[in-house]
């Protein structure tokens, strides 16, 4: 991963954006009244958002769906004007779109296009070159760059609808960055895609990030993503960020334990596993038990003495259960 | 800066070309679409050759074969791609753009019209061989300020129909806009007969309107004939008139339906 500077290349504070969205009940009385008298209710999708990014980081951007995470990206890139609050990248406020800051941007959507369905991408990728007024010579080197790192060089003649989806995901996020972007907007990058095509996708922005120092903001519902890419991640929950800061930090603060798997030669009683700390599950020779941070040395070592061991592994609680403990309570007021 | 906007426009047209190249088969179809003139030809034809209206059955041929080429030359679909892209969310991916959207419209528009003539072609050399009589050769002035003012045509047709298009913002059917508008078109446009031949009051009620310049007017100015009096420096002035006072309300429109947009589904 690149070194980030100190420069805060996106800034946003007490971002908000509410819509106004028609209020219908179901059915032909509902149909009628909303005919007759159209009701409308105020939906918050992002509530007073704040954060900085320097140059050169790669945050994660998590949440559940509707917490707000694609709006206020939609915010950040220009397309949606907020409703309160003040958000600048690259020195640039969003929706004014201004030309140089749609030059210094991109946007990549998972599953949105850009490219022309009908012809071979490099039709595209002519336009795109144009309007990003990247001379002939200088695209024809970063296409053939970036191909390379994408591993898509030989199919960038092909119509883009003949691609499979793994193949276009790919094509479009040469297309996004053709223009050299130094803000990297990704909004589920990888969705659909098969493992490998996502191992690949990652690689690459990873290779982007280091290679050209750009600032990647990323939102993925693919833990992997995040857990690849970024040591720092946002943290959205009802509109509102709930946490800001290192993920390994937030790991730690949410899910305070380890997991200590042992397989038994035999099945002991209950009360002599429970004296060794909290259990999580029995089943027949295979305990497993919860492990403060802090007693994990020396518990290990007890049942290593006490008990018939056969096996024992020491494992994290998968990242999604974690971010899934954060988002099952009420909002938390919390941040780093 | 004029190098820049002359590669994008290179770019532009020619990848469209090559796209509208891929929908050949439908391109003749739309074609088709369009020959409500030559049947209404038939019909005046009919008409003219058993009731005298001043103008004879060739007279027809003529005015409605032009007809058809300047409706071909100036067919604008761009509300139903900008609806369909404010309401699937699929205009972000053109604001994300240093390029005004408008721009890849307008080459689509273009490039389809370069796509369209070689059939346009074939069938006006079809026309004229099963029917000799009604050729003729107009006069250089009279073709060329033709082709100037259906250029003109297509410009503030295109102008009017983005500015309906911005309704895309406020309304899901932006297009039942144009339908409307559609109708008081071919009403007014001298689409129906040629604009001489309706009421005077209707004429003059037509002529406050931008409908005659997007038909009448350049299939007149290409016929020159005396039946058909067109003013074409007047006409030129009216059609810069409604192209700007349409670009205006268009650019106003346009910056007050971004606020609106919420780039739905993307």
């Amino acid at each position: 991963m690149s070194a980030a500077s100190d420069e805060v290349v996106v800034h946003v504070a007490d971002l908000a954006k509410h819509y106004r969205v028609a209020d219908k009940q179901p059915g032909v009385v509902g149909t009628l009244r909303h005919f007759v008298r159209r009701k409308h209710r105020i939906i918050e999708a992002v509530r007073g958002v704040s954060f900085d990014i320097a140059r050169g980081e790669m945050v994660g951007f998590l949440g559940p769906n509707g917490a707000g995470k694609t709006t206020t990206l939609k915010m950040l890139t220009g397309l949606v004007h907020p409703t309160t609050g003040e958000a600048t990248v690259s020195g640039f406020v969003p929706f004014r779109r201004h030309a140089d800051f749609l030059r210094q941007i991109t946007l990549v959507m998972g599953q949105k296009q850009q490219l022309v369905w009908d012809l071979p991408a490099l039709d595209s990728l002519r336009i795109n070159a144009a309007v990003y007024d990247v001379p002939k010579a200088e695209a024809e080197q970063r296409i053939g760059a970036l191909a390379e790192m994408l591993s898509i060089t030989d199919i960038l003649t092909q119509p883009v609808r003949k691609l499979s989806l793994g193949q276009r995901m790919k094509a479009e996020l040469l297309a996004a960055l053709l223009h050299r972007p130094s803000v990297v907007f990704l909004d589920e990058p990888t969705l659909g895609l098969d493992v490998n095509a996502q191992t690949a996708v990652r690689a690459f922005l990873r290779d982007y990030n280091e290679r050209y120092g750009a600032t990647i903001l990323l939102t993925s519902h693919y833990m992997a993503d995040i857990t690849a890419l970024c040591e720092r991640v946002l943290l959205v929950h009802d509109g509102r960020l709930v946490y800001d800061g290192d993920l390994a930090a937030m790991v730690a603060r949410v899910a305070p334990h380890r997991e200590v798997e042992v397989e038994l030669e035999q099945p002991l009683p209950a009360e002599q596993l429970a004296a060794l700390g909290e259990i999580e599950r029995v089943d027949g020779c295979v305990v497993r038990w919860l492990v403060p941070h802090g007693a994990l040395t020396r518990t290990v070592a007890q049942i290593m003495q006490t008990l018939p061991v056969r096996d024992l592994r020491v494992t994290d609680p998968p990242i999604e259960e974690i971010i899934g403990r954060v988002f099952a309570g009420p909002a938390p007021e919390a941040r780093a | 800066m004029i190098g820049r906007a002359l590669r994008q426009a290179r770019a532009l047209l020619s990848v469209r070309y090559a796209e509208m190249l891929e929908y050949r088969a439908e391109l003749v179809l739309w074609m088709l679409a369009g020959s409500m003139p030559l049947i209404l030809m038939g019909v005046w034809m009919k008409v003219a050759a058993t009731r005298p209206l001043g103008l004879e059955p060739v007279d027809f041929a003529r005015y409605f074969l032009v007809l058809f080429l300047v409706r071909q030359a100036t067919v604008v679909w761009v509300i139903w791609e900008f609806q369909e892209k404010v309401l699937t969310g699929a205009l972000s991916q053109r604001l994300l753009q240093p390029i005004d959207p408008v721009w890849n419209e307008v080459a689509k528009h273009v490039a389809e019209r370069f796509a369209r003539l070689p059939f346009v072609v074939v069938l006006v050399a079809l026309f004229f061989a099963l029917y000799p009589d009604a050729r003729w050769v107009p006069h250089p002035w009279a073709l060329l300020s033709g082709l100037l003012l259906t250029i003109a045509a297509f410009a503030v047709r295109f102008a009017i129909q983005y500015t309906l298009s911005m309704m895309a913002f406020w309304t899901e059917r932006a297009g039942s806009l144009q339908s409307v508008w559609f109708h008081l078109y071919v009403l007014f446009s001298g689409m129906l007969a040629p604009l001489s031949m309706y009421p005077e009051s209707v004429r003059t009620f037509a002529e406050l309107t931008p409908f005659p310049y997007l038909v009448y007017v350049p299939v007149a100015a290409t016929l020159d004939h005396p039946a058909f009096p067109v003013d074409v420096p007047r006409a030129c002035a009216v059609m810069a008139a409604w192209g700007v006072a349409f670009v205006v309300l268009n650019r106003v429109l346009w910056r007050r339906g971004l606020r609106q947009y919420s780039g739905m589904g993307a």
